[in-house]
């Protein structure tokens, strides 16, 4: 159905077609370059020679290639650990959300709930919180029970911060479920944990990978906490190492390994949005106008 | 399972509540230890000094953080700055997003990867591409450096990240490069679900396209506007990772955002009392843009929490 859709057209007015799909060839490609020209300048920078990025005017395609600022990355840096602690915490916190999240989010989609309207209200409000707020007194609790430089202390908090979406996702989704499966269920006298496990949750599973993703990427991108919580070098994760390699007692900034940190920080999730960007729209878009 | 049902007269729905409160408990305990305990925390921790000069145990001070902070030119200077940032970085990605939105909408060869590209910013880590980003806008090797010297714009490199005013305006580029993707989705949702027969029925009786656009598509994507510009509020008055990597709020505190300065009052000052009244008012300020949003949307029909 071509230009069913009347925005953009008003300009073209009644010249030809052929003009329209020029212009509008022209504006996609504005986009995509918006889009990657910031990544593709990193990636370029991160393969080139130190005399070919440290040079005016820039040399955009250089005459060779170097992989040695990711070498440097993995062989003087401790890259390894950086990239398991970021899996290890994004990976284990989204099962813990899902684990804790889907339940409440059926409870608050299919049961009777004293409360439910003020707490989905309470849910939607502290999805808005900057974690800036937060972070004062999770301090006080991380130095409390002593798990600063522990997993838990990142573990947790990314529970916390990725619950509102998630609950409020599965609970659209659970609402869009017939009904009387669940009647059926208990007619032939499945309890609600079996109806849950045994009939939901085989259900429920695409829905689940669509939430996983969207909590594995602000898992994965959080700043703050892992900034602040750990401070012993090989429990740093992907973002607070790459944001100081820059740092500290250098001479010179090391332009060639920032670049290709950015790049090795990026790739999981540029293949993750690859591979799911559906979900990924869907997810985002059940949480924020649902919710 | 292994949990004791009460089988006696305990009514069907108090089975029910019973349940639900089971299955509902957990995600209640970890967000009452992440966001209920912290919060309450800081309230009470704002009445007492609590710093290096009490060799940091807290002494009650009523509400004299209170009062210094009504004083305190830094705090207004980022309260300033961070409306700034605020104001601009979200107006340009609701029009940025809006058009991209519009683009992506209509029907064109390629449009599934053309989609996944759009979104791609917004998956990426923050703090990752603002490491990126200040690279983009180095002052000796930088690529806008170079590009409008190319184009013949400036004849010498400008120090963007040195500069006041162009630090605040790398910040607002960066940002809007990372977060419109978030606003075009949540728009794009909401075009899909305008009925192509309005636009055909309006176009027959004679409207340009230009009209359908403020007479249809404007006011049925009112909800998504304004989700979108909550939720991109929200974050945006709270950013820390974007600006604390890319000029640590600098130069000389012009683009020292609130967030910024809460940080930099407990991990560099250690004034735990008066980092925590910096955090109660932000805290009240994002409730009340809040609350006026809430009721703005509810005025417009559209009930947050149904």
């Amino acid at each position: 159905m071509p230009s069913t859709s009347p925005q953009l057209d008003s300009a073209a007015g009644r010249s030809p077609q052929l003009w329209k799909g020029i212009i509008f060839g022209i504006l996609i490609l504005c986009l995509v370059a918006f889009c990657l020209a910031p990544v593709m300048w990193q990636w370029l920078t991160s393969v080139k020679v130190n005399a070919d990025i440290e040079t005016t005017p820039n040399i955009y395609f250089p005459s060779r290639y170097t992989l040695s600022h990711y070498g440097e990355l993995f062989s003087r840096r401790p890259f390894w650990s950086y990239l398991g602690n970021s899996v290890l915490v994004s990976v284990l916190s989204t099962l813990l959300c899902l684990g804790v999240g889907t339940p409440a989010a059926y409870a608050i989609a299919r049961l009777r709930l004293p409360g439910k309207s003020i707490l989905l209200g309470l849910l939607l409000i502290i999805s808005l919180f900057p974690y800036i707020l937060l972070f004062l007194g999770l301090l006080e609790i991380v130095s409390a029970f002593g798990v600063g430089n522990n997993y838990l202390s990142l573990i947790v908090p990314y529970t916390a911060i990725n619950l509102p979406l998630t609950i409020l996702v599965m609970r659209s989704f659970f609402q869009q479920l017939p009904r009387d499966l669940e009647d059926a269920a208990k007619v032939d006298g499945y309890n609600t944990q079996q109806i849950l496990t045994q009939i939901l949750l085989p259900l429920t599973l695409p829905a689940l990978v669509t939430t996983g993703i969207l909590t594995f990427i602000f898992a994965w991108n959080e700043f703050l906490f892992a900034l602040t919580f750990m401070t012993q070098e090989t429990l740093k994760t992907v973002p607070v190492a790459t944001a100081q390699l820059s740092g500290a007692s250098q001479f010179e900034t090391p332009y060639g390994p920032m670049a290709a940190a950015t790049i090795v920080g990026t790739i999981p999730l540029v293949l993750l949005v690859l591979l799911f960007q559906r979900k990924i729209v869907q997810g985002l878009t059940a949480g924020a106008v649902k919710g | 399972m292994t949990a004791k049902q009460p089988q006696a007269e305990s009514s069907w729905v108090q089975k029910e509540w019973k349940t639900a409160g089971i299955l509902v408990a957990p995600a209640i305990a970890i967000l009452l230890l992440v966001y209920a305990y912290p919060i309450g925390r800081s309230f009470i921790l704002s009445l007492f000094a609590e710093n290096l000069g009490t060799q940091l145990q807290p002494v009650f001070n009523g509400l004299g953080n209170y009062g210094r902070l009504f004083g305190d030119g830094r705090f207004w200077q980022s309260l300033g700055n961070t409306t700034v940032f605020t104001v601009a970085s979200v107006a340009i990605e609701l029009g940025l997003g809006l058009a991209i939105a519009l683009i992506l909408n209509r029907s064109f060869r390629g449009r599934g990867i053309v989609r996944t590209i759009a979104i791609l910013p917004w998956a990426l880590p923050t703090a990752v591409m603002a490491v990126g980003w200040a690279w983009i806008f180095n002052d000796q090797f930088g690529v806008v450096n170079d590009l409008l010297q190319r184009l013949g714009i400036i004849s010498d490199g400008i120090n963007w990240l040195g500069n006041p005013t162009l630090a605040m305006v790398s910040l607002i580029v960066a940002d809007v490069w990372k977060t419109t993707p978030f606003v075009s989705v949540i728009l794009l949702a909401g075009l899909q679900s305008i009925s192509k027969d309005l636009y055909e029925a309006h176009a027959m009786d004679g409207a340009s396209p230009w009209q359908s656009f403020t007479a249809i598509t404007v006011p049925l994507l009112m909800p998504q506007i304004l989700i979108a510009v909550l939720f991109r509020f929200a974050q945006s008055f709270g950013i820390f990772d974007l600006v604390q990597v890319m000029t640590g709020g600098g130069p000389a505190g012009s683009t020292e955002m609130v967030s910024i300065y809460i940080y930099s009052t407990v991990m560099r000052y250690l004034d735990f009392g008066y980092g925590a009244s910096l955090i109660v008012v932000t805290f009240l300020l994002l409730i009340l843009a809040v609350g006026l949003a809430v009721y703005g949307l509810r005025r417009l029909g559209v009930d947050v929490t149904q």
